[in-house]
């Protein structure tokens, strides 16, 4: 999910102007940099780490509805710091802002908020856990055990989340490289949830059960400046296996790619640049631009060789900073479900 | 080239032309740049205060919220964004979070990031220059005059303050959300659009800052057509050679189009020039004349702005080709042979007489419809428009069978023939005449509508500002003991409470009085009932001013609802003139009930030593010497807005004037040639050069006699409108009309100077002329 | 004796022009007497219609003696000259000699006022005999030229002028109207015993004048 990083350093100029590399620790503005080798500390590295410039808490959830009807959802806590470091009240250089969707086969439903930190209005608190910005809120007594709620002008949910895996590491053990030149990460997920809940739409309550899987991902480096955007999946199979895989799309027109095997028992198996390989099969009209909603996807080594269906071609994120994400069907060599988020499409 | 040496072979039609056409456009462009620059800053406002497009939760009493009421508000699912508002010296600070407010504030394109991380205040340069702070002030034009904005952690530091002014909430707000109430019991949700619009309020001074400018325009323009009118006349001739010679006449038109669009470019940026200038002496007044009536903060410096350049040099270009438009149409329809002569004078036909007196009478009558049934300002402004055309077009139509009368009881030659003459010059004149009769009408119009008001005002004054001194309060506890060591003193104190509302619709100033002597003795109303202050002082009824009454159609003996549960009836009006707002005042009891939460914050003190309380004030209550207001400066104050206000006006009639002098001046010049012809023969017969110049300056002042009679009546009606129809709907007041006889006789004076002003040179060439030249008239080539 | 209408005496007058000063009488000598008609003929530029002018009181001559009716105009201010015009001198233009804003009524009594001696009888007459009578009401920018001539010789007779000076008044008819106008002018003249002096280019219509003056290069020739 490492393009988010540059999705969200676009939402600050100045940001994007900080061209921090690896190697130092810490890049010019004094915000620290991952390095190789990562330890972790839980639950205190589910909470924020706001010496970093970049984090977030992103979930995301296929569902069903009790006719048999696909659902997704999105709830997305995202943090960006204008300094390293915490403060008090109106002086913290935290700033959160939060995005939430719901799609069906028929519509999608986005809304997005913006908050300070240091005044309460948003946060995350490692133990017990707790994110939240205005009403909105992921939290629960840990990390397995969560609710999750948020709202907008015209949809909301109210869900129930329990994981039944262990938490999963992305990359070298949580050390998620983005480019050749060495921008990175520090990146895991909790790809195992059973969720279940309602939906609040338009037409009425909808009661659904599904599986969510929850990103948290933390950074202070912006993409590679010949990045421009990047193609994300997160692939739910049948088996039980799980599949994470993205690629950077490079202004030269190649890939920088990278994924995760997920065993059904939570073991992982991370692939370097080209193993995993997406390629569109179909485009879609979207928000005034061709979006594809279709793909190829293929990790020989594992003998995926899959297609990938949106669920709702017109899954797109009308926000401040706009984007495509929603659910998908997997049909092929694996069938599943799984999300898939698209970015730099203009 | 042929074309083109015309004008330099008649320098002073080029001169006419182009001083007619900037006049027109300095005029016009200047007042476009006061209204630009004004509702640039009104812009700047409402961007800065964004107040009335929002929704706003505030304190149910005070004027603080809590900023964990805030947080509480955004955690219960209310999306609203935080505002602090305080003062540092003359500066209002404001601070927000830019991250939540629907409002940008007026900050300009910076990033929000930047807004927020860089503890700084933002403020247009005149702003900024009064700011005494330890931050660095980023200068930006586009933030309202008067206000300094920051990031709200930024402002609270600076204010020395941990709380918040109030809450603007978001258009949109997500499903579900409990009661405001049930999350945040002490704080009320006021609706958007409550405080008054200072754009609205403004419109109708500016509509008239407008009406004065196009009148200018129309008066230049009139110059413009006459000049071009006759250069094209004199032109036919060569015109029908360059033809005969083979020269196509679409390329003539092309040609002489080019020509005065050339010329017309010229005139008119000369004028954008010089509109500059007025604008820059007028716009000071300006801003002290919507400060001090209406609050409205204007920037006092002028910006070049395209809307207002652009649209004075477009109308002037379009009015300029308009009025060669018409000429050049008669040329391209003229046929190869027809004479060349000039036409000395044309007798306007029976049927044009008749279009132009039916124009007139539609135009008056629909004049006289709308005094009937037209509402709104804008109404008020057509039927002025409709009213002074319409007189401008009668003027020749009243000024005929004078001259024709005149004529026919002449017994002299020469007077039946100077009658004769006059009358045929009327058609040549007419545009001129009209000019000078919107002048001069303007002037009495407006001469009486200031006069009457000002007459008015000051008496008003006296009645209004009894009490000696006036104190203001910084807090409750201030003002409790303000009332209590005043009373002391044996001064007899009137408190004034007040909240802002809405009354029948309409967003008002509700007061709560200390009914006294004061009140009963001072207070001259409009229309009342009996008893009318027991009336309100036992809390049974109230006094509305004369603005609201009107703009809600309500009036003695009508009921109101001054809260949500309690009607009470209208004992009586009062004129409250120099404030557009509505205002309701009860007794001091029932708004004490209504409203527990204010206190006052104002005091009336009567008192016969006021020296001796301010010293009083000062030293034993701590009122800074600022809170305190003497009546006398009081109503120097008051005065010196009411003199500002109409001082753009009375530049602007001055300047109206002159404009018109101008035209008629340029007139008679271009006429002059014309005239050779038709006096030759009259001096051929036996009358003196020295004669005839005699009575062509003799013929002005009867046009300029005869032109100021008429403008009289349309004077006096214009100033009713002004009075009685556009008061009462820019202002919400209808002013009684007091007439000031010496003032027109002056006026009168004036114009028959400026018409013999503007004769005199042209009479004067005219006496010079050789004899050669006026045998000329009669010598075979021609 | 009685003084002749009209005496002048060694006239002379140049114009300042753009090639320096231009002489265009130079020394012209003539008399006229009452009822006496003279044809001033001469080529363009001869000064003919300058010598109409100096003899008119319209322009003051440079040198020499100018008598109209016994008055001399050599001394005589703008006013005396303007009265003198008023009273005992008539001019009958080419064109233009109507006051554009009087209805030909007014025109043709215009100069008969200015001297005091309306005839009305007298008038009527001109009307009659000029065939005027249809267009009294009318200005004279609805009459055709002739019609303004007539007008124009009407109103110069009315006046009962001593001397009557006429600069090709016929000069912008065509032959029928021009003879009709000439033939009421000459009878009309002889009616009221002024002296006459025309210019002309026509040798016909200089044939029935009395007497007959050429001038050239501004000299009687």
């Amino acid at each position: 999910m490492s393009g988010r990083v540059l999705l969200f350093m676009l939402i600050w100029p100045f940001a994007a102007l900080a061209q921090g590399f690896a190697g130092l620790g810490t890049d010019a503005e004094g915000f620290a940099v991952p390095q190789p080798d990562p330890t972790f500390d839980f639950p205190a590295d589910h909470g924020p780490h706001p010496e970093y410039r970049i984090e977030w808490w992103y979930l995301t959830a296929n569902l069903e509805g009790p006719d048999g009807t696909p659902y997704g959802l999105q709830w997305t806590l995202f943090r960006s710091a204008l300094a390293p470091g915490e403060d008090e009240g109106w002086e913290s250089p935290q700033v959160w802002f939060a995005h939430a969707a719901v799609t069906t086969p028929e519509a999608h439903f986005a809304t997005e908020r913006f908050a300070r930190g240091g005044i309460g209005v948003a946060g995350v608190e490692a133990a017990p856990f707790r994110a939240w910005i205005d009403e909105w809120a992921m939290e629960g007594p840990d990390f397995d055990t969560l609710s999750l709620t948020a709202q907008g002008p015209d949809f909301g949910y109210d869900m129930e989340m329990r994981a039944e895996g262990p938490l999963v590491f992305q990359g070298d053990a949580g050390f998620s490289v983005k480019s050749a030149e060495g921008q990175a990460s520090y990146y895991y997920s909790q790809p195992f949830y059973r969720i279940e809940g309602s939906l609040d739409l338009p037409e009425g309550a909808v009661e659904v059960t599904g599986s969510a899987w929850l990103d948290r991902e933390w950074s202070s480096q912006p993409l590679s400046e010949n990045q421009s955007g990047w193609d994300w999946f997160s692939l739910s199979f049948d088996s039980g296996d799980k599949l994470m895989g993205f690629q950077l799309r490079q202004r030269d027109g190649t890939q920088y790619s990278a994924s995760t095997w997920i065993g059904a028992d939570g073991a992982t198996v991370a692939y370097p640049d080209g193993a995993f390989v997406a390629e569109p099969l179909a485009e879609s009209a979207v928000a005034g631009r061709d979006v594809p909603t279709r793909w190829q996807v293929r990790l020989p080594d594992r003998d995926v060789d899959v297609e990938v269906e949106a669920l709702n071609p017109q899954s797109w994120m009308p926000l401040t900073i706009p984007y495509w994400e929603g659910p998908v069907t997997v049909t092929g060599s694996h069938a599943g479900v799984g999300y898939l988020e698209m970015t730099g499409y203009e | 080239m042929a074309l083109l040496s015309h004008w330099r072979r008649n320098p002073l039609q080029l001169f006419a032309f182009l001083a007619g056409l900037a006049l027109a456009t300095a005029l016009w462009s200047g007042v476009q740049a006061i209204n630009a620059e004004a509702r640039a800053s009104y812009d700047a406002a409402a961007a800065t205060l964004g107040e009335g497009q929002f929704d706003q939760i505030v304190p149910g009493a005070g004027d603080r919220i809590a900023q964990a009421d805030f947080v509480t508000l955004r955690r219960a699912g209310w999306l609203v964004s935080p505002v602090i508002e305080g003062r540092l010296g003359d500066v209002r600070v404001l601070g927000f979070d830019p991250l939540s407010s629907p409002a940008g504030f007026g900050v300009g394109q910076g990033d929000p990031g930047a807004f927020l991380e860089q503890g700084q205040l933002f403020a247009n340069a005149e702003t900024a220059a009064l700011l005494d702070v330890d931050l660095s002030v980023v200068i930006d034009p586009g933030i309202a005059p008067g206000i300094a904005v920051g990031d709200i952690g930024v402002v609270q530091r600076l204010l020395g303050r941990d709380d918040l002014s109030r809450l603007l909430v978001q258009p949109v707000q997500p499903m579900e959300r409990p009661a405001l109430e049930d999350v945040v019991p002490g704080l009320r949700l006021q609706a958007a659009s409550q405080t008054a619009d200072v754009g609205e309020l403004t419109d109708s001074f500016h509509l008239n800052l407008t009406a004065f400018g196009l009148l200018s325009f129309a008066v230049g323009l009139f110059i413009v057509y006459s000049t071009i009118g006759l250069a094209f006349e004199q032109r036919r001739g060569v015109v029908r050679t360059l033809r005969a010679l083979g020269v196509p006449l679409p390329r003539l038109v092309v040609l002489m189009l080019v020509e005065v669009l050339v010329l017309a470019l010229l005139g008119a940026g000369l004028g954008v020039v010089l509109g500059y200038v007025v604008a820059a002496a007028l716009l000071p007044d300006v801003a002290v004349t919507l400060r001090g009536l209406y609050g409205a903060e204007v920037a006092g410096t002028l910006q070049f702005r395209v809307s207002w350049w652009g649209s004075g040099l477009a109308i002037a270009v379009l009015g300029a080709l308009a009025a060669a438009g018409v000429r050049l149409w008669q040329i391209a329809r003229m046929p190869l042979l027809a004479s060349a002569r000039p036409r000395a004078w044309a007798m306007t036909s029976g049927r044009a007489q008749n279009v132009q007196g039916g124009l007139a009478l539609l135009l008056l009558g629909t004049a006289v419809v709308l005094v009937w049934v037209g509402q709104g300002l804008v109404a008020g402004f057509a039927l002025l428009g409709c009213f002074l055309i319409g007189a401008a077009l009668a003027l020749p139509l009243v000024v005929r069978p004078v001259l024709e009368r005149a004529e026919s009881v002449a017994t002299t030659p020469v007077a039946r023939w100077f009658w004769a003459d006059t009358r045929q010059q009327l058609p040549g004149l007419s545009l001129a005449l009209m000019a000078l009769l919107l002048a001069i009408s303007a002037n009495i119009g407006v001469a009486t509508m200031v006069s009457s008001f000002r007459m008015t005002f000051v008496s008003f004054l006296d009645q209004r500002l009894a009490p000696e001194l006036y104190v203001g309060a910084a807090s409750a506890a201030q003002a409790e003991a303000i009332e209590a060591g005043m009373t002391a003193q044996g001064a007899d104190v009137l408190p004034l409470l007040t909240v802002e509302t809405q009354v029948a619709g309409q967003p008002a100033q509700l007061f709560g009085v200390r009914v006294g002597p004061t009140y009963r003795t001072s207070w001259v109303f409009l229309d009342h009932a009996t008893n009318a202050w027991d009336e309100v002082a036992a809390g049974q009824a109230v006094v509305t001013n004369e603005q609201l009454a009107r703009r809600a159609g309500l009036w003695v003996g009508d009921t109101v609802s001054v809260a949500s549960d309690v009607m009470l009836p209208i004992a009586a009006v009062v004129a409250d003139y120099g404030n557009p707002r509505g205002q309701v005042i009860i007794g001091e009891t029932l708004f004490r009930d209504l409203h527990p939460e204010v206190s006052p914050r104002q005091f009336g003190l009567r008192t016969d030593d006021p020296g001796a309380l301010r010293e009083v004030l000062r030293r034993d209550l701590t009122v800074p010497e600022s809170a305190i207001i003497d009546q006398q400066a009081l109503k120097a104050f008051s005065l010196e807005v009411f003199e500002r206000t109409f001082t753009v006006t009375a530049a602007l009639n001055v300047l109206t004037l002159a404009v018109a002098g101008f035209a008629m001046l340029m007139s008679l010049l271009t006429l002059a040639d014309l005239r050779v012809p038709q006096l030759a023969p009259v001096w051929a017969l036996g009358l003196t050069r020295r004669r005839i110049g005699q009575l062509e300056l003799l013929r002005t002042v009867v046009f300029a006699v005869v032109t100021c009679l008429f403008a009289l009546p349309v004077g006096l009606g214009l100033a009713w409108v002004l009075l009685a129809i556009i008061n009462v709907e820019a202002f919400g007041w209808r002013l009684p009309m007091f007439l000031f006889p010496a003032d027109y006789a002056r006026l009168g004076v004036y114009a028959v100077l400026a018409a013999i002003a503007a004769a005199a040179w042209p009479a004067w060439r005219l006496m010079r002329t050789p004899p050669n030249a006026l045998l000329k008239v009669f010598a075979h080539e021609r | 004796m009685t003084d002749p209408v009209l005496r002048l005496e060694r006239v002379e007058k140049s114009f300042g022009t753009a090639d320096g000063v231009v002489p265009v009488l130079r020394g012209v000598s003539l008399t006229l007497d009452g009822g006496e008609t003279l044809a001033l003929t001469g080529e363009s530029g001869s000064g003919k219609s300058t010598l109409l002018h100096i003899a008119g009181g319209l322009e003051a001559a440079d040198a020499g003696v100018v008598r109209v009716a016994g008055h001399d105009l050599t001394a005589m201010s703008d006013t005396a000259r303007a009265a003198l015009r008023a009273n005992d001198v008539a001019v009958v233009f080419q064109q233009f000699n109507l006051i554009p804003s009087l209805r030909v009524a007014d025109n043709i009594a215009f100069q008969a006022r200015l001297a005091g001696r309306v005839d009305q009888g007298l008038i009527d007459r001109l009307v009659a005999r000029l065939g005027l009578a249809e267009q009294m009401r009318k200005y004279p920018e609805a009459l055709s030229g002739g019609q303004q001539q007539r007008v124009a010789i009407a109103r110069a007779i009315a006046a009962r002028p001593k001397l009557l000076l006429a600069d090709e008044p016929t000069g912008n008819l065509d032959e029928a109207t021009s003879a009709e106008v000439l033939d009421a002018l000459l009878a009309l003249v002889a009616e009221t015993g002024a002296g006459l002096m025309l210019v002309t280019h026509s040798p016909a219509i200089a044939a029935r004048m009395d007497r007959r003056l050429h001038l050239s290069a501004g000299r009687v020739a």
